[in-house]
This record gives C-alpha cells, structure tokens and sequence, in this order.
C-alpha cells in the first residue's frame, strides 16, 4: 500500500490562485474525501498529482517526489478519474479499458497478453463481460461509469484518483459505484483521494474528510468532525440540519429559510 | 470478424491491380493480362499469347499508373485518418486542412523555378518544397483553428483549412501569372493525375510514402488514446504533443510527396476511413491497417473510368474524386453535427 504526501502544495492559473499552500498526508489504504464548495481548489488538487497542473510544493509517493518521474512512471502510481471523461462513442468498452495499459507499453509497442489477461480479469470483476464488445456509445450513464472505473482498475496504480465521480449518476447507481470504488479498494489495497459535492454520501464512504475553500484548506477530520452546521454555514452558505444517526452516518439536510428550520 | 477484414482488404486490393492492369485502350485482350503478369513472375512460364509491344503497355504504361495510384490512395487515405485522429476531428482531411494546397503551392514554386535546371540534383527538390508548403499550411491552420476555436471546435478548424487553402490558391495563381510559359503543365498537375504515370514517379514517392506509413503504422495505438482527450490521455502517460507533432509531421510528407506527383486528388483521405470506421469499428489499430489497403483499391477503382470515359482523351481523376468525395462530405457534416 501506498501513501501520498503533500507539502505546500499551491496551483496558479495565470494571476488566479485555485490553491495554496496545500499539506496533508493520505495514508496507505485511506479514503480521503475533498469537500468544499465550487472553486475551492479540489479538481486543482487532483489535477496536480495526475500531472495535469503546474503546481509548488512537493508532493510525494510512499517519499518519493512525483515530479521526478516520467509521465509513464506517474501513470503507474496514479490512476485518474475525470469529472467528465470524454468517452469515444464508437470504441468498445473493452477497446476503452485497454488504453488503461498504457502506462506499461513502450511507446511504438502494442498489448502483450498479459495486458489483455488483466483487461479481461477487470471486465469480469466489473461485470461488464457481456458489454465488452458494445461501442460505449450505446452504454448508460452507470454503465459508462462503470467502465471509466474499469479503465482506472486496469492501469493496476496503487492511488486513485476519482473527481467527482458520481455527478453524473441516480441515486442507486452513486451507490453502486461508490461501493465498487470500496470493494476495489479493499481488494487492491488502494489509496484513494477523491473530490465529491454529495457530503452525505462523502462522509458515509471515505475514512476522512478534508475541507477546501477558496484554495484553502479549512478543516479535515471524520465526518462527525467536519460536517458541521457551523461550518456548512460558514463555508457553502447552506442552511442545513446535520443528523447523527445511531450507527455513526452523518446526514446532511439542507432545509429552506422560514420553514421548519431550527 | 474483425480479424477477416484484414486479408479481405488485402485481397481486395490484389484485385484492383489486376483490374487496373486489365482496363484501358489499346492493350491486349483483358483476360490475357493476369497471364502476362503470371508468365513475367520467377519459375513461372505460361503462353499468355501476349506481344511484346503489348507488354509494354501492360508494364510500362498500365502498371505505373496502377501502382502509383495505390500509394497515392494509401498515402492520402492513411494521412486523413491519422489527422482526423491527432486532430480528434472528423471532418478533416489533407485537403480541408490546407496541407495539399500547401504542398501545391510549394511544388508550384518548383515547376516555375525551371524544374528542368534541377535535374541533376541528388534529390528531387519537388516533394521537399511540396512538404515545407504542406507543414506550413498544416500549422497555421492548427494555430488559427484552435486559437479562435479552442480544440472542441470541430468546425473552426476546417473553416480555417478552407482559409488557408484560398489564401495558398491565390498566391499560387499570382506566381502562375507571373510565369505564363508553365500555366499549361501546373493546370494539368492541380486537377490531379495519375495517366502520366512512369516508374520513374513511383521511385520518386515510394521512400516517402514507405517512411511516412511506417511511422503512422507505428503509432495506431497511441492514436486510439489521444482519442479519449489530452488530458486523459496525459494521465494515462502518453506524450501528447510528440505524438500529435509526429503523426502530423508524418502525414504531411507522406500527403506532400504525393501531391508532388499526383497533383491534388481531394477526399480520399475523407471518405476511405469514414468508410473503413463504418464497416470494421473505430479502433486506429484496424483504421490504420485497413485505410493503407481500403485506399489503394479506392484510388486505382476510381481512375479506372477516368481511362474509359472520353476515351481517348481522359477524365482527371481529381474530378471524379470531387464527384464522389464531396456529396459523401456534405453528408459526414450533416451526420455530425446532428450528434454534436
């Protein structure tokens, strides 16, 4: 298992900060959940360590600078999950899934059979076998999460990164995929980081949560610690109860000005 | 299934040789002609019946025309499909994107500079100033495409390629204007032609387009990731910008040498890998393979009535090109904008 560490980790957009001063340690195995309203410098944060955003400060892999290494060698620690991953309609899932194995292809060399041993290994843990030939095009929006999460699975990285990902999905379908995320997890030994705007459902999958705002980090602790009242007021403006259920869920309800409010 | 398209494609093209050598005035009988071929092959000796003065026509006249549109169709269609992959823009090929007029322009420059005065130069100055005409064009249609665009933009980037190409065109009709005495022999070059066809041509395109397809063929799978965007494709660890200057490096020799012979044959590269995605899926690592093929047997098929029709004075097989290539172009517009 695998830790990543950030250390004064900043990412600058022209003259326009998205985030400062960034440090914290996510370790091996953990869950961590970004939270923070939009703007709050989450998709930076993720960004970053995908190598997709200059950033300062350093950030590393089990102490070892990310920014030493390769593209492909960064590929092979850290698989990630777009907030909207553009999906080519006419290529198949399992054509989709295999460009997972990028990261350990030499640059005019193709699949061997081990690459497409583990395609095929992750299509069945997916159950996405019977779709694998289905251009992507024709799959729904959970099927489609699905096997974007595939992909990530393929690339065998020990983090993984998922920007919000289930925006995009029903309720029943978060859950699944939320729980797939959990099993592969706890079957791979991953570490995950994610950003999610669902604060009842971030707090009900992830081992910490980690509060941004402003390209600032505010706050970071368990669920029962960070979704507070208070602090949902201050930094989302909401007006919302938060309930403490009997086995430890913390739920989020926002209510409307001038109703039953408390 | 998949993997029959393959030889499929391969026989097809075997077939439009034969067909393309069989097909022409004059010549010998049409059913002779595979036993010519067959007699002139090592250890093999069959009475075909077919003179000597036939023969000539068969091998010096037919096949390199036959030949040289089969790596003119290959070229083209191979280039199209790579820059519609760098470019992730169906609607681009090596004409729309300015490159050919490019190439002409550059090629152009050669023919009014007195061609005939370079004859003795180790390599022929023609396709070189064709590919700096050709990269140039590519360029400045990519930067003014995606400037005002932004890469989502599928229609910004031909609408910059029709610029690029009508500003090429013009400076190239003042250059003609200034050198009357060549107007004759660049018009017949423009409309494109394949019936003056001598092995000598084929020479002259065969390392290019051996070198250019080779490094294409090489990237068909990183072609299939720049599919999913540069940031993921970043992300999955693939150099996107080398990739992206490689391929468009590569097609624009290819697209540039065989303008340099051919003159400009427009929608090849457009219609044979709409053409292939529609029949065989649209994964690079069947494009790129089945574009090569596909495009050899699309282009000797289409110069066959070129040769019949009018005989004998020909139809350039730039028209009939046009003629097929751009109702089908009309058509991909209409479909793609419908899903966008």
């Amino acid at each position: 298992m695998t830790s990543l560490q950030f250390s004064g980790v900043g990412v600058r957009y022209g003259q326009h900060d998205a985030l400062n001063n960034f440090t914290d340690t996510v370790k091996p195995g953990e869950w961590l959940c970004l939270i923070g309203p939009n703007g709050a410098g989450k998709s930076s944060l993720l960004r970053s360590v995908a190598g997709l955003a200059k950033h300062s400060g350093e950030i590393r892999v089990d102490g070892s600078p990310l920014r030493m290494r390769s593209a492909k060698r960064r590929a092979q620690l850290v698989a990630y999950v777009p907030q909207s991953p553009v999906l080519p309609d006419d290529m198949t899932a399992r054509e989709y899934v295999v460009l997972g194995r990028n990261p350990f292809i030499s640059h005019f060399g193709t699949e061997t059979k081990h690459d497409w041993a583990i395609v095929a290994d992750v299509l069945k843990r997916l159950d996405l076998v019977d779709l694998a030939h289905r251009p992507v095009g024709t799959l729904s929006g959970g099927e489609k999460q699905r096997v974007v999460i595939a992909r990530a699975i393929a690339q065998e990285a020990p983090i993984l990164l998922l920007d919000e990902p289930t925006s995009a999905l029903d309720i029943g379908h978060q859950q699944q995929a939320l729980e797939l995320v959990d099993q592969l997890r706890k079957e791979h030994g991953l570490t995950v980081v994610s950003a999610m705007h669902d604060l009842t459902l971030a707090g009900l999958y992830s081992d910490r949560l980690c509060l941004l705002h402003q390209g600032y980090r505010v706050v970071s602790g368990t669920a029962a610690e960070v979704l507070r009242q208070e602090t949902l007021a201050e930094f989302y403006g909401v007006s919302a109860r938060v309930h403490h259920a009997e086995d430890g869920t913390v739920v989020v309800i926002p209510y409307r000005q001038g109703s039953n409010g408390n | 299934m998949r993997r029959w398209w393959i030889p499929a494609a391969g026989a097809l093209a075997l077939i439009s040789v034969l067909l393309g050598a069989m097909v022409g005035p004059a010549g010998p009988t049409w059913w002779r002609v595979p036993l010519a071929l067959l007699d002139h092959l090592p250890l093999i000796s069959i009475d075909s019946g077919v003179t000597s003065r036939e023969w000539t026509i068969i091998w010096d006249i037919r096949m390199p025309r036959v030949v040289l549109a089969s790596l003119v169709g290959s070229m083209l269609s191979l280039s199209g499909a790579s820059y519609q992959g760098v470019f992730r823009n169906p609607l681009v090929d090596p004409y729309l994107l300015g490159v050919a007029a490019g190439a002409g322009l550059g090629a152009t420059l050669v023919f009014t500079l007195n061609r005939s005065g370079s004859s003795t130069w180790i390599i022929d100055p023609l396709p070189l100033s064709a590919f700096a005409g050709g990269l140039l064009a590519v360029l400045v249609t990519y930067v003014v495409g995606t400037a005002f665009g932004g890469q989502k933009s599928a229609s910004t980037l031909v609408l910059a390629g029709v610029a690029v190409t009508a500003l090429a065109t013009a400076v190239q009709t003042f250059v003609l204007q200034r050198h009357t005495d060549v107007v004759r022999q660049v018009y017949s070059w423009i409309l494109g032609r394949l019936s003056s066809a001598t092995w000598g041509d084929v020479r002259l395109v065969l390392p290019y387009v051996v070198i250019s397809s080779a490094v294409l063929f090489m990237h068909r799978r990183l072609l299939d990731i720049m599919r999913v965007g540069d940031d993921e494709a970043t992300a999955l660890g693939a150099s996107v910008n080398r990739v992206r200057i490689v391929v468009v490096i590569a097609a624009t020799l290819g697209t540039s040498a065989v303008v340099a012979v051919s003159g400009l044959i427009g929608f090849v590269g457009i219609i044979v890998p709409h053409a292939v995605r529609l029949l065989a899926g649209a994964s690079y690592r069947v494009i790129v393979p089945l574009s090569l093929l596909m495009g050899a047997s699309f282009l000797i098929i289409a110069d066959i009535p070129g040769r019949v029709l009018q005989n004998p004075s020909e139809t350039p097989i730039g028209v009939v090109t046009a003629f097929l290539g751009a109702p089908f172009f009309l058509l991909l517009l209409r479909t793609k904008q419908g899903t966008r």
